[in-house]
């Protein structure tokens, strides 16, 4: 019976499958944990993206950081009202830990699910680590989607009781090195069984649409829902850093000069000479543009055949995710009933 | 081969401690070709505990010898008794050496000279690179003859993360990406289909984490154990 329950038509029946099974242009969000044990701080993030992203991905250690955990802030924010993407990373836990906490999330009440390797501990604050790297990202895909699909865990050992099932999801980084080879690990990604992909961020639209092209040639973008993946820039020397130092990440230098631009009133003088004021009105400026660029990227991307939708990553800068959705005109988002069975269940 | 490096002569130091004789033993083999802990730093090695111990005003006896091997018994029968004079016997072996000499000399005190680095090759004079992990389990025939679970940061078995930026991975610009190479590689033999197949999770238990290995040959052994 529980299988009848669960299937419903869908793999998992949460909201971002059911938004963008629908047909439905998806909009997801991203919420960092704290590094602290405050719970607090998710609610009011919550309260910031609700009923304006279809469900936000909840980071894992981002940057080898620690802060709460993806799982425990996920059922903090679905007491809120919102519906969570647990992130999973590989860096910090072996096959035996992820089953066993994808088991618990389930159980709490968590649908969604990225997959990811995780960024390197050496960047984070606990550089000494020790990194686990047990199984690799497509290989995490493989594993929860076996555990849906065939009912078993990855050692092949059937499962006693009712299995996970997740919408599972994979990201991909189409300007990372080798390009070329871009398109092919993320049909590898789908041959191992993910429904949708986050992109890294894109601030070059042709590039991507380059990208794309090959996704189409491929045919993968009827096998996945592809959200890409877009953030508002908060200054020019934010632009200016990513588009140096983010492997993957390329920031077109007329977005970088839009930047400048903004802040031109207040050029020309050093930073003694702006006064506190002047500080808070040129980050306004900047922060106005960056939305406005953010809005026309998301624009721009909807028209790139085989996008599904966006993944708006405000990091640490969640207020902006409800000017973008506006002013892309994707509010309000659509609300897609759950099967009838699956509210009985 | 083994690379290892040499320990800070403090550190040396400190494990010397008060002891009066000391043996500095050097090793033949891997660390005299990476020049950590041949008969050339041995005898350097000793010459700098000598002088140290002299202007910390309590000078002590330290000599030195190599062996072709530390890691095989009938090399080490060679310098029983010069280990027997020693209050403590300090080993420019690798790790596999220090711990020769502990089983072949139960009573004697010895402490490591080298930090054992990783299996490696000289890429060129004075420049080493790690190229295996010893993982019990070898895939180089997919992966174009290049070891991910060495050279990648993160161990991968299916293709680069999205940190690999221009050949290196995001950990340092001193590290090239492995799944660049290897995707250079097959690609220049025709072979990029072989990046397309899903490798599964890696069985781990014939590296490290199934436990310390033995491999036992019964074809190689002399005696047959009976009874």
């Amino acid at each position: 019976m529980s299988e009848v329950i669960s299937h419903n038509g869908y793999l998992s029946g949460s909201n971002l499958e059911r938004v963008l099974r629908a047909g439905h242009f998806a909009v997801t969000g991203e919420l960092g944990p704290p590094q602290s044990a405050d719970g607090e701080v998710i609610r009011k993030k919550a309260a910031l993206l609700r009923g304006y992203v279809d469900a936000v991905n909840i980071t894992d250690n981002q940057t080898a950081i620690v802060r709460m955990s993806s799982i425990g802030s996920a059922v903090i924010v679905l007491q809120e009202g919102l519906e969570p993407v647990v992130q999973m990373t590989c860096r910090d836990r072996n096959r035996l830990a992820i089953q066993s906490d994808l088991l618990g999330a389930y159980a709490l009440g968590v649908r969604n699910l990225l997959c990811l390797t995780g960024d390197h501990q050496t960047f984070g604050n606990h550089p000494t680590a020790k990194n686990v790297f047990d199984i690799d990202s497509i290989q995490l895909v493989r594993m929860v989607t076996a555990m849906r699909d065939e009912r078993v865990f990855q050692s092949g050992e059937p499962f006693k009781g009712p299995e996970p099932r997740f919408f599972v999801g994979a990201a991909e980084s189409p300007f990372a090195d080798p390009v070329e080879f871009r398109p092919y690990r993320l049909a590898k990604k789908i041959k191992a069984g993910a429904s949708f992909i986050q992109t890294q961020l894109v601030y070059d639209v042709p590039a991507f649409a380059r990208f794309m092209e090959k996704v189409r040639e491929l045919g993968l973008h009827r096998q996945v829902y592809i959200l890409a993946g877009v953030g508002p820039l908060k200054s020019p020397a934010m632009a200016r850093y990513m588009n140096e130092s983010v492997p993957g990440l390329r920031v077109p230098s007329e977005l970088i000069e839009r930047m400048e631009a903004a802040g031109a009133p207040w050029a020309g003088k050093s930073k003694d000479e702006l006064t506190k004021e002047d500080k808070k009105a040129r980050a306004a400026a900047w922060q106005q543009t960056g939305i406005q660029i953010c809005i026309e990227l998301i624009q721009q991307l909807r028209q790139v055949e085989g996008v599904a939708g966006v993944h708006i990553m405000a990091i640490e800068w969640e207020e902006a995710v409800r000017p973008i959705v506006e002013g892309a005109g994707l509010y309000p988002r659509p609300v897609v009933p759950a099967p009838t069975a699956e509210a009985a269940a | 081969m083994i690379i290892a490096e040499q320990k800070p002569l403090n550190e040396l130091k400190s494990l010397v401690g008060d002891a009066e004789k000391v043996l500095v033993v050097g090793c033949g083999t891997c660390v005299t070709v990476c020049f950590a802990g041949g008969a050339r730093e041995a005898a350097i090695t000793a010459a700098s505990l000598r002088m140290a111990s002299k202007l910390d005003g309590n000078p002590k006896q330290v000599s030195d010898v190599t062996v072709q091997r530390q890691c095989e018994w009938e090399y080490l029968d060679q310098i029983a008794e010069q280990v027997k004079c020693a209050d403590v016997v300090l080993s420019l072996g690798c790790g596999i050496g220090v711990q020769a000499m502990v089983e072949h000399f139960p009573s004697a005190w010895v402490v490591p000279g080298l930090n054992t680095s990783f299996l490696g090759l000289p890429l060129e004079q004075g420049v080493w690179a790690e190229r295996c992990a010893a993982c019990g389990d070898c895939i180089l025939g997919l992966t174009g003859g290049i070891c991910p679970i060495a050279r990648c940061s993160k161990s991968l078995l299916n293709g680069p993360c999205g940190g690999s930026e221009a050949g290196h991975c995001e950990v340092s610009p001193d590290i090239p990406c492995a799944w660049q190479l290897i995707y250079d590689r097959l690609k220049s033999m025709g072979k990029l289909h072989v990046l397309m197949e899903l490798q599964p999770p890696k069985n781990w238990r014939k590296a490290r984490d199934g436990g310390p290995r033995k491999i036992v040959r019964p074809d190689l052994r002399l005696a047959a154990e009976e009874g």
